[in-house]
């Protein structure tokens, strides 16, 4: 399993200027490495619909590269996206998927199949362009520039440490950082949409 | 004899309203009684239709289409719509962006008994949600669809549209 710190690292030198949308417990070290604030979207959760929405931004800006980071956990809840996203071909679209195995913000329980399931296997016979899976930090670093040029949408698997949050959500700490509503209104005035 | 109804809401209604209002992408679930309005809809130069695998993902579509500078509709039938209970509060409701959502009012009728549960639990749902709605019967209603739009707009809130002629128009 890889620090996702690690993954984000190593990301962030092959980002550019891609619109990039981190979630679950994983996500929060997107902002330790991003250089780019204004093309960082917090998309907020509705019960694994940030992909849904992450594809719609796909669909919506075809000329700018989106990458979502995604958790199984979230993904599990609605695994048809997988379908739904591989029927537009969405080519500037790189979906990772940052996989702890668990349920790290209720306090660290499996999700369903936990070390069984295939992510990669079941985005590529959904039918996205390319599925990768790495559970080695130095294979990602070798593989991301590839993974940035390849034709979406591109799938990609890693394995991560879990990062268990075990206080009851109104206790934990949050850094200060932007909330939704700021990231879209920052994001369109950086790619020039009225927001009205 | 049965009489058999006499106007109905057409499909070519529905697409002119979408293009008025300048509907970019129709986010959908096809169901098997508006087949037709979907092969119309496909047939548009200018409206591009995103299929979903579930009801819930076409309301965050919707959100990231809109951020990107769209105007998606949602087009679900009312089962879907309760199925997509959460989604419609996090990524419509909480996102403060105009959202007209075209529902399909099964198990409704306006002279006889509604059985459908889906049917009674229809409008009691979009009011505690506290989502405002337009019955759409048949053609003359159609401009119903340009009200949700202006207040959607106006409001920056999902409005929806009720299609309470499920099983005529948009079927041949």
């Amino acid at each position: 399993m890889i620090q996702s710190s690690e993954v984000f690292r190593i990301f962030q030198e092959h980002r550019g200027d891609a619109i990039v949308i981190p979630t679950g417990t994983s996500g929060r070290h997107w902002r330790e490495f991003t250089t780019n604030e204004s093309r960082d979207l917090n998309l907020g959760g509705a019960m694994g619909h940030t992909t849904s929405a992450a594809l719609g931004l796909a669909l919506g800006l075809p000329g700018e590269k989106v990458v979502l980071f995604d958790s199984e956990g979230a993904l599990l809840m609605n695994l048809g996206i997988l379908a739904t996203i591989a029927g537009k071909k969405p080519e500037n679209f790189c979906h990772i998927l940052l996989d702890n195995e668990c349920y790290a913000t209720t306090g660290g329980q499996p999700v369903p199949n936990a070390q069984e399931i295939n992510y990669a296997g079941v985005a590529k016979e959904a039918g996205y362009s390319t599925a990768y899976s790495f559970d080695d930090l130095e294979e990602f670093a070798t593989n991301i520039e590839q993974i940035m040029q390849d034709t979406g949408p591109v799938f990609v698997s890693i394995k991560v440490v879990p990062e268990v949050e075990n206080e009851p959500i109104g206790m934990r700490q949050r850094a200060p950082t932007r909330n939704r509503a700021e990231t879209i209104r920052d994001l369109q005035s950086e790619l020039g949409i009225s927001a009205d | 004899m049965v009489e058999q109804q006499a106007a109905v809401l057409s499909p070519e209604a529905m697409v002119e309203e979408f293009r008025k209002n300048g509907v970019t992408h129709v986010v959908t679930i096809p169901d098997s009684e508006t087949n037709y309005l979907y092969e119309l809809m496909q047939e548009q130069s200018w409206l591009d239709v995103v299929p979903a695998s579930r009801e819930g993902e076409t309301f965050a579509i919707a959100l990231g289409l809109i951020i990107g500078g769209k105007t998606p509709v949602c087009l679900i039938q009312n089962t879907g719509m309760m199925e997509s209970g959460d989604s419609i509060r996090g990524m419509a409701l909480d996102s403060g962006f105009p959202l007209v959502m075209v529902i399909g009012y099964r198990g409704w009728n306006r002279h006889g008994v509604i059985t459908d549960s889906v049917a009674r639990y229809t409008e009691p749902f979009l009011n505690a949600f506290r989502i405002n709605y337009y019955l759409v019967e048949q053609d003359a209603d159609s401009h119903r669809i340009s009200v949700a739009f202006e207040e959607a707009k106006n409001t920056k809130r999902p409005v929806a549209i009720l299609v309470g002629d499920e099983y005529h128009g948009f079927n041949r």
